[in-house]
C-alpha cells in the first residue's frame, strides 16, 4: 500500500459535524484513497464516523485512543454509496 | 368582614375546578394576556415540541382556578386546608383510578425526574443488605444513569450499574438484561416504558418477568407514554410525569403494595412517606383534570398522531442521506427523529425555528455539553443532524394536522438550505 493510498484527516478540535465532512470530502476527492484515519477530539466523531460508514457502504476499522484526542480508522469501500443516494 | 384578599374572598363550598368562572371573584383581569401559541395562518408558530408542554386548555382553567380555591397548605386544620386536602384527595383518586391503582400507592413529588430519582433510592434503601447494584437500559433517563455513574464512581465499584445494551432501534436487549441480572448484588431494575427521543417501546413484560426470575424488583419510567399510550402493567413502581398528559410539571411516584420500598428521609405524613414536600394543590388538580381529559380522547389522539408521524417518518426517510430512526411500528404514536448527514442540529433548529417550526434536536451541538445525545449514541445512530418532534395534543394544538402538513413538505427544502449554505451539497 502507497502513500497516495492513506489519508489522515487532522479534525483535532472540530465540532460535529466537521470531522464526518472532511472524511467525506476525503472519499470524494481522492479516489485513490482506501484508508482513512480521523483524528478528532469531538466525542460525536465517535459515534457519528462508524453511522456514516454504515449508512454510505465503507467499513469502520477501528477507534484507538491516542495522547489527547482518538484516531478513526476507515477502510474505503469503491464504488461508494453515491452521494444524494437515499 | 369581608377579606379582601383575593386568595380568601371564595365562597365556602369547593367549586368544581372547571372553568374560568371563578376568575371574575378573583380580582384579576380576565385572560391578561395573548395565548403565545398560534398555530395557523403565516408567520405563525407551528408547535411540534411538546415534552414540556404547553397546558392542555382544560388543565389551564382548573389551574387558574385551583389557585383560588386549593391554594392552602393541606395539612392546616382550618377551612382552606381541609378544603385544599379534599382537592388533592380526589385529585389523587383520579389518577389513580386511570392508572388502576389504589390512591394509596400514589404520592406526588415536584417533578418526573425527581420522582424517578426516588423511586430507585426507595427500592435500594429497602434493600441495602441485600446490595446495591442498579440494572437499567443505556437509554434510560438521565436521572437514573447519571446519579447511578456517580455512585459507582463514587463507591470505585463499576458494576454498581449496569447499562444494558439495545438494538439499533433502541429496544433493549433481553439476553444481556438477563445477564446483567444474574450476577449478584442486583436490587433494583429500571426500564422506561418507551423512550421520549426515539418513540422505541420496551419489552416490559418480558423485562419483568427476566427481573422477578432473579428476584430483582422493576421500576419503569413512563415519563413519556402515559397519556399517550396504554399504562403499563408490568412493574414494580411506575414513574409518571403530568406534561406528557397535558398537565404541568409534576411527579407521581406509584409504588405497588407489597413492594419493599422504604426512603431514607421518610416523614409518613407527607405523601405517604415517598417525599419531603407537600404539593401544591393547584398543580396536581390540573394534572388530574389534563389527565381526565387526554384520557377521554386517547384512542382517538393516539391515532391521529400514529398517522401524522408516519407522514413525517415517510417525508424525511425521502431526503438524500437521512435516517429516520426508532422502531417504524411498536413506537410511541406522537414521537419521532430522524438525523441528516453533514449538518449540525443546531443549524436545523435554527431553520426550522426561522420558518415557524418548534422542533428539539439530539446533537451535541444543540446542548450545553459536547455529548450527543446519549440514546442516539446508544443505538449506534448519527447524533449530528438530529431532528427530535413531540407532537402536541389536539387540543392543545388545533392545528396540528396543517402543522405536520407543512412540515413534512419544509424538511427536504430545509436539510438542503442547510446543506447548501455549509457547502456539502456534493458530497
Amino acid at each position: 500500500m502507497s502513500a497516495d493510498d492513506e489519508a489522515v484527516v487532522d479534525a483535532r478540535g472540530e465540532r460535529c459535524p466537521l470531522p464526518v465532512i472532511r472524511l467525506a470530502r476525503v472519499v470524494a476527492e481522492r479516489p485513490g484513497v482506501r484508508v482513512v484515519t480521523v483524528l478528532a477530539t469531538d466525542p460525536a466523531a465517535a459515534h457519528d464516523i462508524p453511522a456514516w460508514c454504515r449508512m454510505r457502504g465503507h467499513r469502520f476499522v477501528e477507534a484507538r485512543a491516542e495522547a489527547g484526542h482518538a484516531a478513526y480508522v476507515v477502510e474505503v469501500v469503491r464504488p461508494s454509496t453515491p452521494a444524494g443516494a437515499p | 368582614m369581608v377579606s379582601h384578599d383575593p386568595g380568601t374572598n371564595v365562597g365556602p363550598a369547593p367549586a368544581a375546578p372547571h372553568g374560568g368562572s371563578k376568575r371574575g371573584s378573583s380580582g384579576l383581569p380576565d385572560n391578561p394576556r395573548q395565548d403565545p401559541r398560534q398555530t395557523s395562518a403565516s408567520g405563525a408558530r407551528r408547535l411540534l415540541d411538546a415534552a414540556s408542554g404547553p397546558l392542555h386548555p382544560v388543565a389551564r382553567d382548573t389551574l387558574l382556578a385551583a389557585v383560588d380555591v386549593g391554594w392552602a397548605d393541606p395539612a392546616r386544620l382550618h377551612v382552606e386546608g381541609r378544603r385544599a386536602r379534599a382537592l388533592l384527595d380526589r385529585s389523587r383518586e383520579v389518577v389513580a383510578a386511570g392508572l388502576g391503582v389504589r390512591p394509596g400507592e400514589v404520592s406526588f413529588l415536584p417533578s418526573g425526574p425527581t420522582a424517578l430519582e426516588r423511586a430507585v433510592d426507595g427500592m435500594a434503601y429497602a434493600a441495602r443488605r441485600r446490595g446495591a447494584r442498579t440494572v437499567a437500559s443505556a437509554v434510560e433517563h438521565s436521572a437514573i444513569l447519571v446519579p447511578g455513574r456517580a455512585r459507582a464512581a463514587a463507591a470505585d465499584d463499576p458494576s454498581l450499574l449496569a447499562e444494558v445494551a439495545v438494538d439499533p432501534t433502541g429496544r433493549l436487549d433481553l439476553e444481556s438484561w438477563e445477564a446483567a441480572l444474574s450476577a449478584p448484588g442486583g436490587v433494583v431494575a429500571v426500564l422506561q416504558s418507551a423512550n421520549g427521543e426515539v418513540g422505541t417501546r420496551q419489552p416490559l413484560e418480558a423485562a419483568r418477568e427476566v427481573a422477578a426470575a432473579h428476584g430483582t424488583p422493576l421500576v419503569v419510567d413512563a415519563m413519556a407514554s402515559l397519556g399517550r399510550d396504554d399504562v403499563p402493567t408490568a412493574w414494580d413502581v411506575l414513574v409518571g410525569d403530568a406534561r406528557s398528559w397535558g398537565g404541568p410539571p409534576l411527579g407521581v411516584l406509584v409504588v405497588r403494595e407489597g413492594v419493599r420500598w422504604q426512603w431514607s428521609q421518610a416523614r409518613a405524613d407527607v405523601e405517604h412517606g415517598r417525599t419531603d414536600v407537600t404539593p401544591w394543590v393547584p398543580l396536581v388538580l390540573a394534572a388530574a383534570e389534563a389527565w381526565q381529559q387526554t384520557a377521554a380522547t386517547r384512542a382517538d389522539d393516539a391515532g391521529v398522531a400514529r398517522g401524522l408521524v408516519d407522514d413525517i417518518r415517510s417525508a424525511a426517510a425521502a431526503v438524500p442521506d437521512t435516517e429516520v430512526v426508532g422502531d417504524p411500528e411498536d413506537r410511541l404514536p406522537h414521537v419521532v427523529t430522524f438525523s441528516s448527514l453533514y449538518v449540525d442540529g443546531e443549524a436545523l433548529v435554527d431553520a426550522f425555528d426561522a420558518a415557524g417550526y418548534a422542533v428539539a434536536s439530539g446533537s451535541a451541538c444543540t446542548s450545553s455539553t459536547l455529548e450527543p445525545s446519549h440514546v442516539l449514541a446508544a443505538m449506534g445512530v448519527l447524533t449530528h443532524g438530529n431532528v427530535r418532534v413531540t407532537l402536541p395534543l389536539p387540543a392543545v394544538s388545533p392545528g396540528l394536522v396543517d402543522d405536520v402538513a407543512a412540515f413534512a413538505a419544509a424538511i427536504a427544502p430545509t436539510v438542503g438550505g442547510v446543506r447548501d449554505r455549509l457547502g456539502v451539497g456534493d458530497l
